[in-house]
C-alpha cells in the first residue's frame, strides 16, 4: 500500500514563549484506515516531537482526543483522514469554548466541576443488604441507558452557543448525567437535583439549539436529555405551586 | 515546590485506584486520600474493557467452579488461597457496583443477566452490553465524587517514590497543567497504574498503558513477578489492534480460517459445536492462550488469510442477527465498521492475536502488600497471584474491584500505624528527585539522531518478534541484547523543547519509555529462564515445550540488578486443587470420565 499525502494545519501555542497561537503545516502520509489521531502521532514521532495533544484509548471511549477538526468538534481517533481528501487540508484547533493550555490541549476543569456538581451518583431509594441486587427491568434500564453513554469528551460544550455566551451555564453533559440519575429507578434524589438546577443557568440556561446532539460522538443525545430535564423542572414547579396553594 | 500531606496516596485512578479510594473514604471520613493520575479518571484504560466481570450468581454455579476454572485456566500457577478469597468476594463487589448505579444488562425479570466466557464452566460474566469497563469506570468515578476526603490530582505524572527508613512515604509528581513539580507525602502508597502492554508494538491497550507503577516498585527493590506471562487476546482488529471482545464468541461467534474451517477443533478444543450453540470450555470458548497459539500454528500451516495489514482469521457473527448484535455487542459492531470497514451483521470480522494483558506485575501478598513497607499494589500492575500463567476473560474487571477494595482497607490500616512525617528528611529526598528530573529541561536540546519514537518502535518490534506467542532462547537473547542497546541510547536522549513545561508530553513520554524498557527487560529475562511451557509462555525448544512442574511450579521474581534484572523463584500456594492436566472440550470430558472410573 502506497500511502497518499495530505496537509495538516495544526494550531501551536506554548504559554511560556508565545503571545498568541499560530498555525504550523505538516505533510502527513495516510492509508485508508488512518485516523486523524494517527496523523498527529506521525507528526509527533517524525516532525514535531514537542507537539502536545491528549489521546489514550484510540477507540472513541476514553474521551481524551476531542478537538476542532475543520471547525467541528470531533474525536481525532474516530475521524478518518480519508473523509477529508476532497477538502484537501485538515485544520486542527483546540476544542472551542475552553481556555487553551498548549497546542491542542485545553483546560477542561470547568466542565469537570459542573459534571461533578449534579450529584452524579445513586442516592439509594431503598435500603438493600450488601448481597442483594436491585431489580431493574430492561424497560427501566432503557429509560436512562442512552444518557449514560457520555464519555465527558466536551464536544457538546464546544458546540454549545449558550456556553460560549454564558460560561456560567452548567452545560449539556452535566444536564444529561443529571437526567440519567434522576430516571434510574434505584435512585431517590431526583427532587433535590431538579430543585438545585431549576435556575437560569441550570436547565433553563439551554436555548434549545441542539448542536450538542449533532456533535455527540456517542449518540447520547444531550439535547433530548436537557428538554426532558426542563419538563421535570416544570412539573416540579407546578407540583410545588399546587401544594403551596393547598396549604394556603 | 508545592506539598500535600495525605494519609494514603493512590497512584492511578482507573478501576482499582478508584475502588481503593472509595474503600478508604468509606472506612474513615477523616482519612486524607490523595488520588493521583496522569490522566483524568474516566480516561483510564479500564474504560476500554468490553466483555464483563465474573462473579458466581446462578443457581447452577458454585464458588468451587469459579475457583477450578481460574486455577486450570492459569495452568496451576495461581496462588490458590488468593483465588479462594477472590471468588468469595467478587459477587459482593459486583452487587456493590449495582447499588452504585452500574447499568448491568438485565433479564426481563429485572435480575442481572450473565453471559458465557472463555474457559468458564458456567455463564457467570456480568456485563453492561459490550461496554462493561466503560460503565464500571464511570460508575466508580461518579460515586467517588461524593467523598470530600478524596483529593484528586488529575493529570499529575509520577516521577518517583519517596523512600525513607525503609518505607515508602510519598511521591513526587509533575503537574502537567501548571508545569510544576509537587511532593505528596503519604503514610502508605497504593500502586494502581495498570498494565504494560505498550512495550509491544501491536496491542489492544491504550497508549497510556506503559508500566509506570511496575517500574517504580522495581526500582525501589520490589520484584516484578511472573512477567514472562503476557496475554495475547485472540481477536484484535488488524492494523490498529483494537479489541473485539471475547463476548462475541460467548454470544456464539465462530472462528474460521481461509478455508472456512473451524480450525480450533484441531487444537484440543473440539469437537466442533453447532453454529449458534456455544458450549462452555469448548471450541471458541476455550481460553485465550490456547486460541492465540492455535492461530500461530494456522499461520505456519498457511491456512490464515493474508491482508495488507497482516494475516487474519475470520470471526463470523452473522448468524447472531442484527437485533442481537445491536443489543449485546453494539460497540464492537461500531468498531468493526469504523476501523475495519466491516458490518458484522453482513460479513465476518478479520481478527488476529494481539497483546492484551500482563498477568505478572508487582509482587504482593494476599493483602495487596508488597515486601516494601508502605507500598501496596492492586489491579493489573500487581501480581497478587490470581491469574497464574493465563488470565481468564472477565476475571480482571472483578480483580480490580476485589483487590482495589482490599488495598484501600489495608493501606488505611498501615497508615494509622506509622509515626508522623519527618518533613526535613522527606523534603530533602523530594528535592533531590526534582533536581534530577529538572536536568532534562536544563540540558541542551535533543538532536535528530535518535528519538523517543525510534527507541519505542524498536523495543516494541523486538518484543513482538522475540517474546511473542512462542519463544525460543536465541530470539529472547536477541531481544535482551536489543533492550540493552536501547537503554544505552535512552540515556543519551534529550528533550527537543526545554522551555515549555506546561503540558510537556515530551517529558512524560520520555519517562514512560524508561519505565517500559525496565519492564520489557523483566519480561525477556523471566522468559529466558523459564525453560518450560505453561499457559501463555510457550517455548519452541524440544526440551522445554512441555509443562515442567518439578522445576517450574514456581513464580518468577525479577529483581533489579546492576546490569538488568536477576531472576529468582518463589513457591506457588496450592490448597485443594493439585496440578493436573489442563484440558478442554472432549479431552476434558474424557479425563473426567476416567477420573470417575478410577
Amino acid at each position: 500500500m502506497n500511502p497518499k499525502i495530505i496537509k495538516f494545519s495544526v494550531m501551536r501555542y506554548r504559554p511560556e514563549t508565545d503571545d498568541k497561537p499560530h498555525f504550523e503545516d505538516f505533510e502527513v502520509p495516510f492509508i485508508h484506515e488512518s485516523s486523524i489521531l494517527d496523523g498527529l502521532n506521525y507528526i509527533r514521532d517524525n516532525l514535531a516531537p514537542d507537539l502536545s495533544y491528549r489521546s489514550s484509548c484510540r477507540m472513541a471511549v476514553c474521551g481524551s482526543c476531542s478537538m476542532m477538526i475543520n471547525g467541528v468538534p470531533k474525536l481525532a481517533c474516530k475521524t478518518f483522514i480519508r473523509d477529508y481528501v476532497k477538502a484537501g487540508i485538515i485544520t486542527l484547533e483546540p476544542l472551542e469554548n475552553f481556555p487553551i493550555e498548549r497546542d491542542l490541549v485545553v483546560d477542561i476543569s470547568d466542565m469537570i466541576e459542573k459534571i461533578e456538581s449534579v450529584k452524579p451518583y445513586i442516592v439509594p431509594a431503598n435500603d438493600l443488604p450488601d448481597d442483594k441486587p436491585n431489580h431493574q427491568t430492561p424497560q427501566q434500564l432503557e429509560k436512562y441507558r442512552q444518557f449514560a453513554q457520555c464519555i465527558n469528551c466536551g464536544c457538546c460544550y464546544a458546540a454549545c452557543p449558550q456556553y460560549k455566551l454564558h460560561p456560567e451555564f452548567i452545560g449539556p453533559a452535566a444536564l444529561t448525567l443529571m437526567y440519567r440519575y434522576n430516571h434510574d429507578n434505584r435512585d431517590g434524589a431526583a427532587q433535590k437535583r431538579i430543585a438545585s438546577e431549576s435556575r437560569e443557568f441550570g436547565v433553563w440556561g439551554c436555548t434549545s439549539v441542539g448542536h450538542c446532539t449533532n456533535v455527540c460522538p456517542k449518540l447520547a443525545d444531550p439535547a433530548a436529555a436537557v428538554q426532558l430535564d426542563k419538563q421535570d423542572s416544570a412539573f416540579d414547579y407546578v407540583k410545588h405551586f399546587l401544594s403551596r396553594r393547598k396549604k394556603d | 515546590m508545592e506539598n500535600f500531606k495525605a494519609d494514603i496516596a493512590i497512584i492511578g485512578a482507573g478501576g482499582a485506584g478508584l475502588r481503593a479510594a472509595i474503600a478508604a473514604a468509606q472506612r474513615d471520613p477523616a482519612l486524607k486520600i490523595a488520588l493521583i493520575s496522569k490522566v483524568y479518571p474516566m480516561r483510564s484504560h479500564t474504560v476500554a474493557a468490553e466483555g464483563g466481570a465474573a462473579g458466581v450468581i446462578g443457581k447452577d454455579d458454585s464458588l468451587d467452579n469459579h475457583f477450578r476454572d481460574t486455577v486450570s485456566g492459569g495452568d496451576w500457577l495461581c496462588d490458590q488461597d488468593v483465588v479462594e478469597f477472590f471468588v468469595e468476594q467478587t459477587t459482593r463487589e459486583l452487587i456493590g457496583l449495582e447499588h452504585w448505579g452500574c447499568p448491568w444488562s438485565r433479564l426481563p425479570s429485572g435480575e442481572v443477566c450473565v453471559r458465557k466466557f472463555g474457559g468458564m464452566t458456567v455463564p457467570r460474566t456480568w456485563f453492561a452490553a459490550d461496554k462493561s469497563g466503560f460503565h464500571i469506570l464511570h460508575t466508580l468515578y461518579q460515586t467517588s465524587t461524593q467523598f470530600a476526603n478524596i483529593r484528586r490530582f488529575d493529570e499529575h505524572f509520577v516521577i518517583d517514590l519517596i523512600e525513607a527508613d525503609g518505607r515508602i512515604q510519598g511521591l513526587v509528581a509533575f503537574d502537567l497543567q501548571n508545569g510544576v513539580f509537587r511532593t505528596i507525602l503519604a503514610k502508605a502508597v497504593i500502586m494502581a497504574t495498570g498494565g504494560a502492554a505498550q512495550v509491544y508494538s501491536f496491542t489492544t491497550n491504550a497508549t497510556i498503558v506503559t508500566g509506570d507503577g511496575m517500574a517504580h516498585a522495581y526500582r525501589h527493590g520490589v520484584p516484578l513477578r511472573d512477567m514472562e506471562f503476557v496475554q495475547y487476546h485472540p481477536t484484535g482488529l488488524p492494523g490498529c489492534g483494537l479489541l473485539i471482545t471475547e463476548a462475541a464468541r460467548g454470544e456464539g461467534g465462530i472462528l474460521v480460517n481461509k478455508d472456512g474451517y473451524r480450525y480450533l477443533q484441531d487444537y484440543g478444543l473440539g469437537p466442533e459445536t453447532p453454529v449458534g450453540e456455544p458450549q462452555n470450555r469448548t471450541m471458541e470458548l476455550g481460553p485465550r492462550d490456547r486460541l492465540s497459539q492455535a492461530f500461530w500454528h494456522e499461520q505456519k500451516k498457511g491456512r490464515t488469510i493474508e491482508t495488507p495489514l497482516g494475516h487474519v482469521v475470520h470471526l463470523d457473527l452473522r448468524h447472531l442477527g442484527k437485533s442481537r448484535l445491536d443489543e449485546r455487542l453494539p460497540q464492537i459492531c461500531d468498531l468493526a465498521r469504523s476501523y475495519a470497514g466491516v458490518d458484522p451483521a453482513a460479513a465476518p470480522i478479520p481478527v488476529r492475536p494481539v497483546v492484551h494483558y500482563t498477568m505478572g506485575g508487582i509482587e504482593t501478598d494476599i493483602h495487596t502488600a508488597t515486601r516494601k513497607p508502605g507500598l501496596y499494589a492492586a489491579g493489573e500492575c500487581a501480581s497478587v497471584g490470581l491469574h497464574g500463567a493465563n488470565r481468564l476473560g472477565s476475571n480482571s474487571l472483578a480483580e480490580i474491584l476485589v483487590f482495589g477494595h482490599v488495598a484501600g482497607d489495608e493501606a488505611s490500616k498501615f497508615a494509622a500505624s506509622v509515626p508522623d512525617f519527618n518533613d526535613a528528611v522527606l523534603g530533602d529526598i523530594a528535592n533531590a528527585i526534582v533536581a534530577g528530573i529538572s536536568q532534562k529541561f536544563e540540558s541542551s536540546a535533543g538532536s535528530a539522531d535518535d528519538s523517543i519514537a525510534a527507541i519505542r518502535r524498536e523495543m516494541g518490534d523486538s518484543m513482538e518478534e522475540n517474546v511473542g506467542i512462542y519463544r525460543e532462547e536465541a530470539g529472547i537473547r536477541r531481544a535482551i541484547d536489543k533492550l540493552r542497546e536501547l537503554k544505552q541510547r535512552y540515556r543519551d536522549l534529550k528533550l527537543h523543547d526545554t522551555t515549555g513545561r506546561v503540558f510537556s508530553f515530551e517529558l512524560t513520554h520520555l519517562l514512560e519509555l524508561g519505565y517500559m524498557l525496565d519492564v520489557a527487560e523483566c519480561m525477556a529475562h523471566s522468559a529466558l529462564n523459564r525453560r518450560e511451557s505453561r499457559g501463555s509462555h510457550q517455548r519452541l525448544e524440544a526440551d522445554c515445550c512441555q509443562r515442567d512442574d518439578k522445576m517450574f511450579l514456581k513464580h518468577s521474581l525479577a529483581f533489579m540488578g546492576d546490569n538488568g534484572p536477576t531472576i529468582q523463584y518463589s513457591d506457588v500456594s496450592i490448597t485443594t486443587y493439585p496440578p493436573a492436566k489442563r484440558a478442554y472440550g472432549a479431552e476434558e470430558k474424557q479425563l473426567q470420565q476416567q477420573g470417575a472410573n478410577v
